[in-house]
């Protein structure tokens, strides 16, 4: 648990000497009244760092506080220095996001999409056509570029997401379990294409995932949150060994135990769960 | 600019590839047209009134721009349901600006729509004074529009969901409606009536269309202009305000 945060803070000396880089993100105390969260501790830069819990540890909103659609009630965060509360518009230049939910334009086709996001993320021609084209092709998805996106399935759609996740270049993109119903080989495809960007273009990757064995293959570390707090952080093996585990999944199970979580509904899940049932009658 | 833009864009995309939303929407002006216009013609006639066709399209074209615009606006719990929103407003821009641009695209369409029903009612036998009046109605439409998008889009950002929709349709847009003298002269209205129009920003909306149109005007169209752009302007700051409080 990380409550002694101001002894390892971010800044004492010894720390501060033995790891030059300015973490990508540093959040510390950080409450959200429905609940106790004392979140993640410095995010390296150029790192995958998978954030994993339960159902309702406090994954999701930590990670829409640091991306500044949820003002923390308490505590301080800051994402490549800066403060989502005090400089929103500067840290959203600097992060994509893949959320959850689905969160395209399923009128618009997959292009509008990307340059609708353009627009917004302010990427300007002539890098846009260019950035588009690379991103499209990367996910598979240039042959179906004029389709509107309500004719993709599933895991087309998600590439979509991710693709537009990277399409500004951030320095940190946030995957809010991105691969929640594909099937293993999309699954396999789009962890790849997601490490080939983190190294080609040395951005750092936020992830949360119920499937450990993603995790376990994919980051460099993981830090494990129950009940809103920390419970271990450190790379796969780490964990693993202290664990005394064989697979990251007993690992987890060790350090959350067996109990299962309920979560809590409000009018927008139950709006979610509708669409989810239409969709799946289509 | 050009983030509004493209957020227009958008909204106009959206109305012209949703055909069964366009005809759908015509569905409601027509019947009124054709139940009431030639149901109740005959009467208003016999009263001394004039051609109630005449009388009727600036409020059935008020009433589709009313409908359309509200619509738009609450287009956003849409958005927010299916995920969209989130992706707006996690963006590095003000979020006055993606209100802007959303709002006139969903004006666009409200007017648009609006123009769509005054095609149809000339099909029914409605004739304009003249081609300038087009130009009038067509400002009075952005005007309608302008501020039921944005009436649409502050109820939107305090509703989470559909279950209030009913509600709000049932207790603000049709009492807006109908108490806004589109079906009836309010000159003739009885007091009580009439002083309730007087607090109907659509009344002040649908009276500049006639007057556009027809020549005649129970407000006068100064205070129509006048009416028209205060309340405008009011639910655009309201509903920027309350759109920029949205947290998800």
């Amino acid at each position: 648990m990380w409550g002694s945060g101001a002894t390892r803070g971010f800044g004492s000396s010894s720390e501060a000497a033995s790891r030059p880089k300015q973490p990508m993100i540093l959040a510390e105390h950080l409450t959200k009244t429905f609940g106790d969260l004392v979140a993640v501790r410095d995010v390296r830069e150029g790192e995958i760092f998978a954030f994993l819990g339960p159902n309702g540890a406090g994954k999701t909103t930590t990670i829409k506080m640091l991306t500044t659609l949820l003002r923390p009630t308490s505590g301080t965060i800051a994402v490549d220095g800066l403060d989502p509360v005090a400089h929103p518009n500067e840290v959203r230049k600097r992060f994509g996001i893949v959320f959850q939910d689905p969160s395209l334009d399923e009128e618009l086709t997959a292009y509008e999409n990307l340059e609708l996001h353009a627009a917004l993320f302010k990427v300007h021609q002539p890098a846009r056509g260019a950035r588009i084209e690379m991103l499209l092709k990367l996910f598979g998805l240039w042959d179906r570029r004029a389709d509107r996106v309500k004719t993709f399935s599933g895991g087309m759609r998600r590439r979509l997401e991710i693709a537009r996740g990277f399409l500004h270049t951030p320095k940190i993109l946030f995957l809010d379990e991105p691969t929640i119903g594909l099937d293993p080989q999309t699954r396999n495809q789009l962890w790849t294409q997601v490490r080939t960007l983190n190294e080609t273009e040395r951005v750092t990757v936020f992830l949360t995932t119920h499937y450990m064995e993603e995790a376990d293959r994919v980051a460099h570390r993981i830090a494990i949150i129950d009940h809103g707090r920390i419970v271990a952080q450190g790379s796969p093996a780490e964990l693993k060994r202290q664990t005394g585990a064989d697979t990251l999944e007993q690992a987890f199970l060790a350090l959350t135990g067996n109990a299962i979580r309920e979560e809590e509904t409000g009018p927008a899940d139950q709006m979610r769960q509708m669409v989810r049932m239409w969709r799946g009658r289509r | 600019m050009y983030v509004i833009y493209m957020l227009w864009l958008r909204q106009l995309k959206r109305y012209v590839r949703s055909r069964s939303r366009i005809v759908a929407a015509l569905g409601q002006p027509v019947l009124y047209l054709v139940a009431l216009g030639f149901g109740f013609g005959p009467v208003f006639r016999k009263a001394g009134e004039g051609d109630y066709i005449q009388f009727l399209t600036p409020g059935v074209v008020g009433m589709t721009v009313l409908f359309t615009a509200v619509f738009s606006g609450i287009e956003l719990i849409w958005d927010r349901q299916f995920g969209f929103l989130k992706e707006t407003l996690v963006a590095p821009v003000p979020r006055l600006i993606i209100m802007l641009g959303r709002t006139l695209g969903g004006a666009t369409v409200a007017v648009a729509q609006g123009l769509l029903v005054l095609v149809i009612c000339f099909a029914v036998g409605f004739r304009l004074p003249g081609p300038g009046a087009i130009a009038w109605a067509s400002l009075y439409m952005t005007l309608i529009a302008l501020m039921f998008t944005a009436f649409g889009t502050a109820l939107a950002s305090v509703l989470a969901d559909f279950q209030g929709f009913q509600l709000v349709m049932n207790f603000l847009v049709m009492p807006i409606f109908f108490l806004s003298g589109a079906l009836f002269p309010l000159a003739d209205a009885p007091k009580a009536l009439a002083t309730v129009a007087l607090l109907d920003p659509l009344a002040y909306g649908v009276d500049g269309l006639r007057h556009a149109v027809a020549g005649a005007s129970y407000f006068g169209p100064l205070t129509d202009l006048a009416v028209l752009v205060g309340s405008s302007a009011a639910l655009l700051a309201l509903g920027s305000y309350l759109f920029s409080r949205i947290e998800l």
